[in-house]
């Protein structure tokens, strides 16, 4: 075996061990990894394939992220609306301490279920990039849209694209 | 003989990347970098009174960065 073949065979190792720590992010097209999460207020488990066959709109989201409360508020009065249509909104609280969460939450309250994950394993799996970030689900249950960060105007968007999920059988 | 030496060298630069005391902070795990006294200037308002004072004293705009340079031109 050549020298120069032995290097390349270790420096491709190196490489993979190298990269192999940015792997798992969720993306579009992709079938969204199922979450397994008890509630913010502690009130039971709920787990994301209850909700198959509903476009499910997953919101992750932290009391200290100024956008989120912009985003809560609207995401519940849109749950509201097209939530007999067939839209969920899932809140997946990622605040390392619960208390702050709950805190939030009852200041701003909102309709939809919100988990809590103090630990941090399912942004760790959704590989989130930012806060917030939300992963929009079609009925069969793949990611079909994800949004980073949050403005007041996304909200005209993120409604289109959920109506237009909500069309499909 | 050839692959010890690799496989020291691979061993090193990990050691390297282990104890360099970088932390990869998660975009979820900023609770605690977010808070007020984590930022340079917890107080916007006295840190543009601070800036103004400090540019009169000066003579210059930019002063206190990048911007402007120095120069007294803007």
């Amino acid at each position: 075996m050549s020298n120069a073949s032995e290097k390349c065979r270790v420096l491709t190792l190196v490489l993979i061990v190298f990269t192999s720590c940015s792997a798992g992010a969720v993306n579009v097209g992709e079938r969204a990894p199922d979450i397994n999460l008890p509630t913010l207020k502690n009130e039971g488990i709920l787990s994301l394939s209850d909700f198959r066959g509903r476009v499910v709109y997953l919101d992750f989201w932290a009391s200290w992220c100024g956008s989120c409360r912009t985003s809560l508020p609207l995401l519940s009065k849109l749950r509201d609306e097209l939530s007999i249509s067939g839209l969920e909104v899932i809140g997946v609280n990622v605040d390392a301490d619960t208390a702050a969460g709950v805190k939030f939450i009852n200041k701003y309250p909102v309709s939809f279920p919100v988990l809590a994950d103090p630990a941090g394993k399912t942004p760790k799996l959704y590989a989130l990039k930012g806060m917030p970030t939300s992963f929009l689900i079609d009925k069969s249950g793949k990611v079909r849209k994800i949004h980073q960060g949050f403005k007041k105007s996304d909200m005209q968007v993120i409604r289109h694209q959920v109506m237009n999920l909500l069309k499909e059988k | 003989m050839l692959i010890i030496r690799y496989a020291v060298a691979i061993s090193f630069l990990m050691g390297i990347g282990l104890t360099s005391g970088c932390a990869n902070v998660e975009a979820w795990e900023r609770g605690v970098l977010s808070k007020s006294e984590m930022s340079w200037d917890p107080d916007p308002l006295s840190a543009g009174l601070n800036e103004h004072i400090y540019f009169s004293k000066e003579g210059s705009s930019g002063g206190a960065a990048l911007g402007g340079g120095g120069c007294g031109c803007n």
